[in-house]
């Protein structure tokens, strides 16, 4: 077995390119349900708005890159405000039942044959980060260091897309962090607890929640982009049901309501699956283990990374960085 | 302190002055109203939850709303401070028309509530709690809040504020604790004490005393009557008839979604409409011709048995009127009866 492949992928998978943009989805997840309350399933729906936003504005249209990054944050915005106007009054279960179904709704639509002029159908669209990686100051090679024997290197539009990740990582933190500092964030996290008291002090329910709703999802559309520029493109079915499912699984792994749950939720998650990747994949590859072939063994680390979450629901369903007396206070 | 006292006394004594001479009418009108309402209607598909014609509230009294359970008192409350939607009427509050005016707003307006079920904010702190009350924060603006220098001054003064409240409430032991770590007694405290950061006119208690054992009750009733001491008004909620006589200084009654009687707290409970109100819900089962003449035999039965009681000369007397008594009507309507009535004692 090559230990020294699996751990080299698996160190660089904590900081690489999947971590970076599911980290900044889930910071936008953490505002919805881990502050506010708001159950929103709909997370990889602002990443699909803003990914497209920025390719159909650079291929189709031909205008520059940063007009495609402002049109893909206007589009998350705008969704943000057509799901919450109808929803926003809802109980938390139907927003999620609502919210869900609108991320379906933009899924289909980006690979319609109706589309496929603008969204490139099932395919989706490529060739719109010129602009990008025109900006990148990292000359051509290799960057990175050896940790004893295993090697740690990064190519130089890697590093590019990566320094920019975490640079945005970094500040959506630190915006969070000043925001629930706040007294703004208290009322976010009143809303979660009771609506109604909330409303009775005086304050507007609806046009918090709005702002959480709009302020998550611009967050989370970071992660499009992330997304679309690391790959080189985007396809719909990147942004279905289940990407938004990793990251709650991030989200509550980390520990709801903490800053940096949802960063190190993320790496861990990224790091348990890359870790099982390399370590079952080389031990069916190496004879070790007979009874799975190289197929059921990247279905067989979701069965275990799931197993893991179980096991962790049970002995300690604050997450990592939650604090045990909320959990006790929820369950009275 | 001696001059507070004196002032505290004039207090009650201006508000008890004020209802002395009213009519004991349902919406009968007060000298300074600070909450009139009209037509206020709410329907449950087929049921009439609230059908109040006219009700005025006076300002800086105390004013209990009973009624038993079903009559619409809670759901008036809701129509008031706009957690519902009335069917229709009208209601003005300091002459500011209030009807479809959403919640926060009618808080703003200074007109505050609490709630039968205690919405303490579980997983934040006591001292949070009491901070989320204060009005016109600079830091609730979205923009503002990520600059907290200038929101830092405004939110010292809230926290002296809270801390004062809560000192007054004997919760500042517990103001870093979750809220969702209190007791029962402790978060109808805090509900309480929270309201009063908003600095409201007119308080809206939706029964304050629910679940809170007998020690603490008697420091909720004194924060109660402290509020009109500081000149709020105050609404309340009650189905504990000692503390409505005890601390209110006007009575306003409904019954199926109604206003039937109003009157001071003293009489009120012996006014005709209020006792067919309270004991003549347990007779609303449907009656056969049989059954109503069997009752009305076993009442007239009763109240033979009481003269030859009185009449009668000791030890002879009562033996045959208590089996005619039996006899007639079977033992089950009259005992129930006379539970009710000592309840309302």
């Amino acid at each position: 077995m090559d230990w020294i492949t699996i751990i080299s992928t698996t160190v660089k998978a904590a900081i690489n390119v999947e971590t970076v943009l599911y980290a900044l989805a889930a910071i936008g997840i953490n505002v919805h349900f881990g502050y506010t309350g708001l159950l929103n399933f709909g997370q990889a729906a602002f990443m699909g708005v803003a990914g497209y936003g920025l390719a159909v504005t650079v291929t189709v249209l031909g205008l520059p890159f940063w007009v495609g990054v402002i049109v893909g944050l206007i589009s998350a915005v705008i969704m943000a405000i057509l799901l919450g106007i109808p929803t926003l009054h809802l109980r938390a279960d139907y927003l999620a039942i609502v919210t869900i179904a609108a991320a379906e709704i933009v899924r289909l639509v980006f690979r319609s044959v109706q589309f496929k002029s603008v969204f490139g159908g099932s395919d989706g669209r490529r060739g719109f980060t010129d602009g990008f990686y025109a900006l990148n100051p990292f000359p051509e090679g290799n960057y990175g260091f050896n940790l004893g024997p295993v090697p740690l290197f990064f190519n130089s539009r890697s590093m590019w897309v990566l320094t920019v990740g975490w640079l945005l990582i970094a500040l959506c933190c630190g915006l969070v962090y000043l925001l629930m500092k706040s007294p703004w964030g208290r009322v976010l996290k009143a809303i979660r607890e009771d609506e109604d008291a909330v409303r009775s002090l005086g304050k507007s329910v609806f046009s918090y929640k709005m702002q959480s709703l709009i302020l998550g999802g611009v967050i989370g559309c970071l992660g499009g982009f992330i997304y679309g520029l690391a790959y080189g493109s985007v396809q719909p079915d990147v942004f279905g049901t289940e990407t938004t499912f990793y990251l709650y699984t991030m989200v509550i792994l980390g520990g709801a309501a903490r800053v940096l749950g949802p960063v190190v939720g993320a790496m861990l998650f990224w790091v348990l699956l890359v870790l099982l990747n390399g370590v079952l994949s080389e031990a069916v590859g190496a004879g070790v283990i007979t009874f799975i072939d190289t197929n059921q063994a990247g279905a067989l680390r979701y069965v275990l990374v799931g197993l893991g979450l179980i096991l962790l629901l049970i002995f300690r369903p604050q997450g990592i960085f939650g604090d045990k007396r909320e959990i006790a206070i929820d369950a009275r | 302190m001696h001059a507070e006292t004196t002032e505290n006394t004039g207090r009650k004594a201006a508000a008890l002055a004020v209802f002395k001479d009213l009519a004991r009418d349902p919406g009968v009108p007060k000298p300074d109203p600070i909450l009139v309402v009209d037509n206020v209607v709410r329907r449950f598909g087929g049921l009439t939850a609230v059908e109040v014609n006219h009700v005025e509230i006076q300002r800086g009294s105390i004013t209990a709303l009973i009624g038993p359970n079903g009559a619409g008192k809670t759901t008036f409350f809701n129509q008031l401070t706009g957690f519902d939607t009335a069917d229709s009427g009208s209601w003005t509050f300091n002459g500011r028309s209030m009807n479809g005016v959403p919640a926060h707003k009618v808080a703003r307006a200074g007109m505050v509530r609490t709630f039968q079920l205690t919405k303490a904010l579980s997983r934040l702190t006591v001292l949070e709690n009491m901070r989320l009350g204060a009005q016109q924060q600079k830091g609730e603006n979205f923009w503002q809040a990520l600059l907290p220098s200038l929101w830092r001054g405004q939110e010292a003064e809230i926290t002296e504020r809270a801390e004062d409240l809560l000192a007054r409430f004997k919760l500042d032991a517990k103001r870093d604790d979750f809220a969702g770590a209190l007791s029962g007694g402790q978060r109808k405290l805090l509900e309480m004490a929270r309201a009063l950061m908003v600095q409201p006119e007119l308080v809206m208690l939706d029964e304050p005393m629910a679940g809170v054992n007998p020690a603490l009750t008697q420091s909720l009733l004194g924060h109660v009557k402290d509020l009109r001491e500081q000149g709020m008004t105050v609404l309340f909620v009650e189905h504990d008839m000692d503390m409505v006589r005890d601390i209110s200084d006007w009575v306003i009654v409904m019954a199926q979604g109604a206003v039937i009687a109003e009157g001071p707290p003293s009489t009120i409970m012996s006014d005709e409409r209020v006792i067919d109100a309270y004991l003549g819900a347990h007779h609303d089962a449907p009656l056969s011709e049989g059954e109503l003449e069997a009752q009305l035999q076993e009442a007239e039965a009763a109240l033979e048995a009481e003269i030859s009681e009185s009449e009668g000369s000791g030890a002879t007397a009562p033996e045959p009127a208590s089996e005619t008594a039996s006899e007639t009507a079977g033992p089950e309507p009259e005992p129930a009866t006379a539970t009710e009535e000592e309840k309302q004692k």
